[in-house]
């Protein structure tokens, strides 16, 4: 669950991370009166949960608390659209901050490193651009410093980390308090990632994190009620919206072949026999283990939901689910949605001979393997 | 012997009394898995298809001997039963539940790695079974059949999808290792390759991998330098977009890391076959296992 920059920076700031003035609005007048606390000289900020919003026209410099305000008033409502989120998102609020000068800009995240299976901190003096843009041009500007999950870190392995990754002098302690308040961060809220980029240090000698991005296990949401209320799924594409409330594993592609099948790897598969078959693939949707009559008719209705789908590709593996409850389901969704588009089903697995019987005197297309599945529904979408 | 389960294992099935635990622990019993004990605190004395109830893991080893432990415990406590395992002196834990979260899979792999004493499966896996002897997870039992291949695989259904055609191309299987889809398994790919290549009954490993991680290049390093038997891989969501998670939580490409061709090459240079379609795994095993016995 992502969060947005402004409810980041709260996070961050109740773990010692310094972060600078600023207050969130959706109101014109409310950000004048904001900006003139800071004596007119502000940055707005658009509220989305999206990537490049500055280039997509979401964050301006202001020298005067009414320009803050007309510009305000123009975002609100908005849509934004980059390079990241082509479809775009429509800004709801702003955070008008104060601003902050920039002497240098360094980078700072902590995640989880898969290989070595904890925490790594990574550090690099070279921030203010993607950090991938980083690891490409200069691989050895990153530091990493991982977490020991039962020790934390020490203090001397910090200091090491920050000297390594060549922070000046003066900037050494505040990093290192900082690198120490975005682990104790990541660990008590549960996040997947927490991102500072960049961590401005300013002409005065003050280290503060002018923007921040911080992500939430979804699987940990139990242990924190206070996020899931603020959960914003505004980011989210309507389907998969919908999905996530009915608690279905969907992801919406764009292509015009709609996928449902059961467990993860099978359906990722499926999408990829599509792909080899010359189609491409509408959606991702896996009915998840046990699936019954029920859920499978919820799936069915929410694929042919996105528009774009011109043909339907069901693919079950039987192990736990039943293939003649699958069957039952496609067939209930039949009766009530009046299915226009062709519909190709391959069943193996328990239960699948009935599955077939059943589904035998329908308009449905059997097949026997998922490559005579992927090729029959690609032809028949082309008409 | 196979690899880590066998006719000899005695099985307790922690959440016994949920809905899964109980429709599992029936099939395993079916499947002629010696399932000795469960566990569900508060529950302790009752009985389950003739299997006895405890409070505690302690007590179901004492009174059983149970010496691997499958846990269908919900989320939130799923690392506190694997760890009660742990302490129980359970060398085995195969953990089915999905959605641990990441700070609770991080802590536990560390803990269980650095005492040594306990391997842990999964979690988000299908479990594990060896062909005719013991099935102790939740993948269909029929499908499989004994014989000489032995295979490892991050998705439950896709095994399945393999498992099925090796069966019916009369290739057998020694054991199944589900590893599951999360992004900080107990159990990696490297692992199971070890204890295949350490295992006189196993003469040819499949491998099937999927998007995001570096636990199949790993392994492919491992393949290249310490595995003698052949293996046949196979990679899945090689069209899966970046940012996009694919179901399992591990499934994303992030960063550039984890996209499947870069674990296809580390394959291939490693000298595993890899095929395109799940349907060229039993063809491709089929030769391989006829070099072997030249």
């Amino acid at each position: 669950m992502k969060l947005h920059e402004y409810q980041s920076k709260e996070l961050l700031e109740r773990f010692g991370v310094v972060v600078p003035r600023g207050e969130v609005t959706s109101d014109p007048d409310e950000a004048r009166r904001i900006a003139a606390g800071f004596g007119g000289k502000c940055v707005v900020k658009a509220q989305v949960l999206m990537g490049g919003r500055g280039k997509a026209g979401g964050v301006k410099l202001f020298e005067s608390a009414d320009d803050a305000a007309t510009f305000t008033k123009e975002l609100i409502g908005k849509r934004l659209v980059s390079i990241q989120n082509p479809a775009g998102m429509v800004v709801e609020k702003v955070l008008v901050g104060e601003l902050v000068d920039i002497a240098e800009e360094y980078y700072l995240s902590v995640l989880l490193d898969r290989a070595e299976q904890r925490l790594v901190v990574m550090i690099s003096k070279e921030g203010g651009m993607d950090i991938e843009e980083v690891a490409e041009k200069h691989p050895d500007a990153i530091v990493r410093l991982h977490v020991d999950p039962a020790w934390g870190v020490a203090d001397f392995e910090v200091r090491d980390a920050v000297i390594r990754a060549g922070i000046p002098g003066p900037a050494q302690r505040q990093m290192v308090a900082m690198i120490k308040g975005l682990i104790k961060a990541y660990e008590e809220s549960d996040a997947d990632l927490v991102e500072i980029n960049p961590v401005a240090w300013t002409p005065e000698g003050k280290l503060i994190a002018a923007d921040a991005k911080v992500s939430i296990d979804d699987n940990a949401l139990f242990r924190h009620a206070d996020y899931e209320a603020t959960k914003d799924d505004s980011a989210d594409d309507p389907l998969e919206a919908e999905a996530t409330r009915l608690g279905i594993a969907y992801v919406r592609l764009g292509g015009e072949i709609g996928v449902i099948g059961n467990g993860a790897g099978l359906v990722m598969c499926s999408l990829d026999e599509v792909s080899a078959a010359g189609g491409k693939a509408a959606n991702f949707l896996d009915v998840g283990g046990g699936a019954g009559a029920e859920r499978v008719k919820t799936c069915v209705e929410l694929v042919l939901k996105d528009p774009n789908v011109k043909g339907l590709l069901i693919n079950i593996f039987g192990g736990i689910t039943r293939g003649d409850l699958v069957a039952e389901g496609i067939l209930g969704a039949f009766e009530q949605l009046d299915v226009q588009v062709p519909v190709v089903a391959r069943v193996e697995g328990t239960a699948a001979d009935k599955a077939l019987e059943m589904l035998a005197g329908s308009k449905i297309v059997g097949a026997q393997t998922m490559q005579e599945a992927a090729q029959k529904i690609v032809e028949l979408t082309r008409g | 012997m196979a690899i880590l389960i066998d006719k000899s294992t005695k099985v307790v099935v922690a959440g016994m009394t949920g809905k899964e635990g109980s429709f599992h622990t029936q099939q395993m019993i079916e499947y002629g898995t010696q399932v000795v004990a469960g566990v569900t605190p508060g529950k302790g004395g009752q009985e389950l298809f003739g299997v006895p109830v405890f409070d505690t893991m302690h007590e179901a080893v004492e009174r059983t001997g149970a010496n691997a432990s499958l846990v269908f415990v919900p989320a939130p406590f799923a690392a506190d039963s694997v760890l009660e395992a742990e302490d129980a002196g359970i060398p085995l834990a195969v953990l089915i539940t999905e959605g641990l979260p990441i700070q609770d899979s991080v802590r536990l792999v560390n803990r269980l790695n650095s005492n040594g004493s306990t391997r842990l499966v999964g979690g988000n896996c299908a479990g594990l079974i060896t062909a005719g002897q013991c099935k102790m997870g939740i993948m269909p039992g029929y499908i499989f059949t004994p014989g000489p291949v032995g295979m490892v695989s991050r998705s439950g259904t896709l095994t399945y999808e393999v498992v099925w055609e090796l069966t019916r191309a009369g290739l057998g299987q020694t054991t199944c290792v589900g590893i599951g889809g999360d992004p900080c398994p107990g159990t990696r790919f490297l692992d199971a390759l070890e204890m295949f290549e350490a295992d006189p009954e196993t003469k040819a490993v499949v491998m099937i991998g999927e998007i995001g991680g570096t636990d199949e290049e790993a392994g492919a390093e491992f393949i290249k330098h310490g595995m003698t038997k052949p293996v046949v891989a196979f990679i899945s969501g090689r069209t899966a977009p970046p940012g996009k998670r694919m179901g399992h939580a591990g499934a994303i490409v992030s960063g550039g890391l984890g996209t499947a061709q870069s674990k296809v090459d580390a394959l291939l240079a490693a000298g595993a076959q890899v095929a395109d379609k799940t349907s060229d795994v039993a063809g491709l095993m089929k030769d391989a296992l006829s070099a072997v016995a030249v």
